[in-house]
């Protein structure tokens, strides 16, 4: 995008140095305050020890198990296959909250599961500590890897399935040749993006972990902060969380990007192998397991929350208005940040263009919590945290979904000017007129898929506010939190169930609106 | 002798009626638009697509419900002939052992093919380190060690420019020779029919026609073969 005059470029600047300051700013408080702490306890060890130990069992297991359901998904047809194909992308959405009470209500001691396993005379499973933790990160990674390798099985071209047909490859000589290569370009990227996410999962481990042997990093900070007001520990213990974070998300770049998405995830090449019974038969059985493992979580949350609709309370509907709030909030910055970022990218291309688009994914290499924990920081000797709980849980959910919204917006705008860049050169569009006449009305699919995904996950967020609201300021996910930990688990379930619902419409009222207006 | 007794491939909508036969040993050019159906011919002869009706059989046996890997033939794509995580040697012993295991004789008739096609030497290189002409040289060494009676060709060399196009049918024609196979090339030049030299089925409008003699049917195309071809030929 050329032209000086280009408002997006001031508003891109302003962006990138926001983020800078937001990331650099809260660093620097950490740092200084991290100086009068007393050093890491005991406590404190276990707590580093115990996150990574759980994030390398959830991503180690969320692989393992994604290979064999991607490889079922991509060679059988079957009717639902669509509808199960689109679900694995729910849990993205899915607020992190609910689906932990959904797992509680499968797997907890009263649940479905451990019912099952009595009845076999088998022992319980304990669902609050490790095996719990892990269970609910299994539960939103799982999807995530099966997309991800189902997309690289996708990427075999057709040509390559006919070739071992007509050579007569087995179904190993497949799995050797065709399938091994191109799973292995997107496995390290895969395992390791997933150990991101299970080293700053803040509500899993407040709602499923506690305790000596099961508190990870983000745990102990909100309890230095809640309980102890040790703000020199909660720094220091910032500070490990983001070298930690710091080395998984270069390692994530340095093992290359997950592949482009695929066109379809459901149209499958024709495929010569997994012909004999018995693999139709393994097949079959993981993709019921891995529909079955997803489904009644929710299944479950939806319908116990239908039974116990009665017994919502009414400080429900304040904390919704809230959350609606924020989450318009957040999705508004997230948009604004997101273009102007893009739009000075482009403007600048290059080495100075790479720069700007590496700061729009710098959110990645930090949690919420560490934002949080640093604003806090800097905030408090001036505000009490409670008066802004609600514009720093916006800013900081806005932030935390740029990396998202730029990777939807930033190609497709960089497509626009390669088609239509010389064009709108020559008529003289430039400025706010190209971003209106050109880039907006071309964008409206990835924009409105970007407004939703952005107020959905800012909807069902559950950090940053639990260290500034009290339950007078509480968004909806924190109320459904309260409800759990006083063990009124009717009125958590329906209040939950409003939550899905609230976030999946925020999700779809956007991303329809954004495809209705597409005009390609 | 390939006879294809009274074929009907169905795909969709679309529809392609084929009966007659070729002799072993002659070269023959599928010629017609794009969409016409020369490269489902080409799948149903090759088993990625089973006919409708009727059959397909080579030297008197029905080979119409064999598994491709059974059946007397090699084919070669338009793309995506080779694996790009093997190397030169790799992509052509794969054609005669899926687990790459060869015998000492195996990898001699490997190293003989690849000095054939002119890639003696480059045998260590991937694919990606290899130009366009090589490419489809390391997939035609694989087809002749493989050294199987019938050559699928599905444009192969479209990719390719005009001189290394002829060259690669040259290649064809003269390895084909030595070994007795017969080809059949999907094509919509007309000049690549007549490097070929020798037979030619106009496919077009839901039927593949009889071979004819390429020189005569260029000489006096039939009406469908006229409009495709335009006021040029």
């Amino acid at each position: 995008m050329k032209g000086g005059a280009n408002p997006l470029v001031w508003i891109g600047g302003g962006a990138a140095a926001l983020v800078l300051l937001l990331a650099f700013g809260t660093l620097a408080a950490l740092a200084l305050r991290a100086e009068s702490a007393s050093g890491l306890g005991p406590g404190d060890w276990a707590a580093i020890r115990f996150t990574l130990l759980q994030a390398l069992i959830s991503a180690a297991l969320s692989v393992l198990l994604a290979l064999p359901v991607a490889r079922a998904l991509a060679r059988r047809h079957f009717p639902g296959k669509r509808l199960l194909t689109t679900l694995l992308g729910a849990p993205f959405i899915l607020p992190v909250i609910v689906a932990v009470l959904g797992i509680v209500t499968i797997f907890g001691r009263r649940g479905l599961v451990n019912a099952a396993l009595a009845a076999l005379g088998l022992p319980p499973i304990e669902i609050y500590g490790l095996g719990g933790i892990v269970l609910a990160h299994v539960f939103f990674n799982l999807p995530l890897a099966t997309r991800l390798f189902l997309q690289a099985h996708l990427s075999i071209p057709a040509e390559h399935f006919r070739l071992a047909a007509a050579l007569g490859f087995s179904d190993r000589a497949v799995r050797r040749h065709l399938e091994r290569p191109a799973i292995a370009r997107v496995l390290p990227g895969a395992f390791v993006t997933i150990l991101l996410l299970c080293l700053t999962s803040f509500a899993v481990a407040l709602t499923l972990g506690g305790g000596p042997r099961a508190t990870t990093i983000e745990l102990a900070i909100y309890q230095a902060f809640t309980f102890d007001f040790d703000l020199g520990r909660a720094a220091l213990l910032a500070l490990v969380e983001l070298a930690l974070c710091a080395v998984a998300a270069s390692s994530a770049l340095a093992a290359g990007t997950a592949p482009e998405a695929a066109p379809s995830l459901v149209a499958a090449p024709w495929r010569p192998d997994g012909r004999s019974p018995a693999a139709r038969i393994v097949d079959g059985g993981w993709i019921l397991l891995a529909a079955l493992f997803l489904l009644l979580p929710t299944g479950s949350i939806a319908l116990g929350g239908l039974v116990h609709l009665a017994d919502l309370p009414a400080a429900i509907w304040p904390a919704l208005g809230r959350s609606l709030l924020v989450a318009l909030a957040a999705m508004t910055l997230t948009l604004s940040l997101a273009l102007g970022l893009a739009g000075l990218a482009l403007a600048l291309e290059g080495r100075w263009g790479r720069v700007i688009e590496g700061i729009g994914f710098l959110p990645l290499a930090t949690s919420p919590m560490v934002l949080g924990a640093g604003l806090f920081i800097l905030l408090f000797p001036t505000f009490p945290p409670r008066t802004l709980a609600l514009p720093v849980t916006a800013l900081v959910n806005g932030v935390m979904s740029l990396p998202f919204a730029l990777r939807a917006l930033l190609p497709e705008m960089r497509q626009i000017e390669a088609d239509h860049g010389r064009l709108a050169d020559a008529l003289g569009l430039v400025g706010l007129a190209r971003l209106r006449r050109l880039h907006l009305p071309l964008l409206a699919r990835p924009l409105g898929f970007s407004a939703g995904l952005t107020a959905a996950l800012s909807m069902g967020d559950l950090g940053v506010i639990a260290l500034f609201a009290t339950p007078t300021e509480a968004t909806l996910p924190m109320q459904v939190q309260l409800l759990m930990a006083s063990y009124r688990m009717g009125a958590a379930s329906a209040a939950a169930l409003v939550l899905l619902l609230a976030s999946l419409a925020l999700f779809w009222i956007f991303d329809r609106g954004g495809r209705a207006h597409a005009r390609a | 002798m390939l006879v294809l007794d009274d074929l009907v491939l169905e795909r969709g909508n679309f529809r392609l009626a084929a009966d007659w036969s070729l002799a072993k040993g002659r070269r023959l050019a599928l010629i017609g638009p794009s969409g016409a159906g020369k490269s489902t011919l080409l799948d149903a002869i090759a088993g990625f697509l089973t006919p409708r009706r009727g059959r397909i059989l080579w030297q008197g046996r029905d080979i119409t419900s064999l598994p491709p890997a059974a059946r007397p033939m090699t084919i070669l794509f338009q793309d995506h002939n080779l694996l790009p995580h093997l190397d030169v040697f790799a992509n052509v012993a794969i054609g005669l052992d899926p687990r790459l295991k060869l015998a000492p004789e195996d990898e001699r008739k490997v190293r003989a093919v690849l000095t054939r096609v002119g890639l003696a030497g480059l045998e260590g290189r991937r694919p990606a380190a290899l130009s366009g002409g090589q490419r489809s040289r390391v997939a035609l060494a694989r087809a002749l060690a493989r050294a199987r009676p019938l050559l699928l060709l599905d444009e192969p060399f479209a990719a390719l420019g005009p001189a290394m196009r002829a060259e690669m049918l040259d290649l064809v024609c003269e390895t084909a020779a030595e070994s007795g196979a017969t080809v059949l090339l999907v094509t919509h030049q007309p000049e690549d029919a007549r490097r070929l030299g020798d037979l030619a089925s106009v496919v077009v409008e839901g039927r593949a026609a009889p071979p004819v003699p390429v020189e005569a049917l260029l000489a006096a195309p039939p009406a469908a073969l006229a409009r495709y071809l335009g006021p040029g030929e």
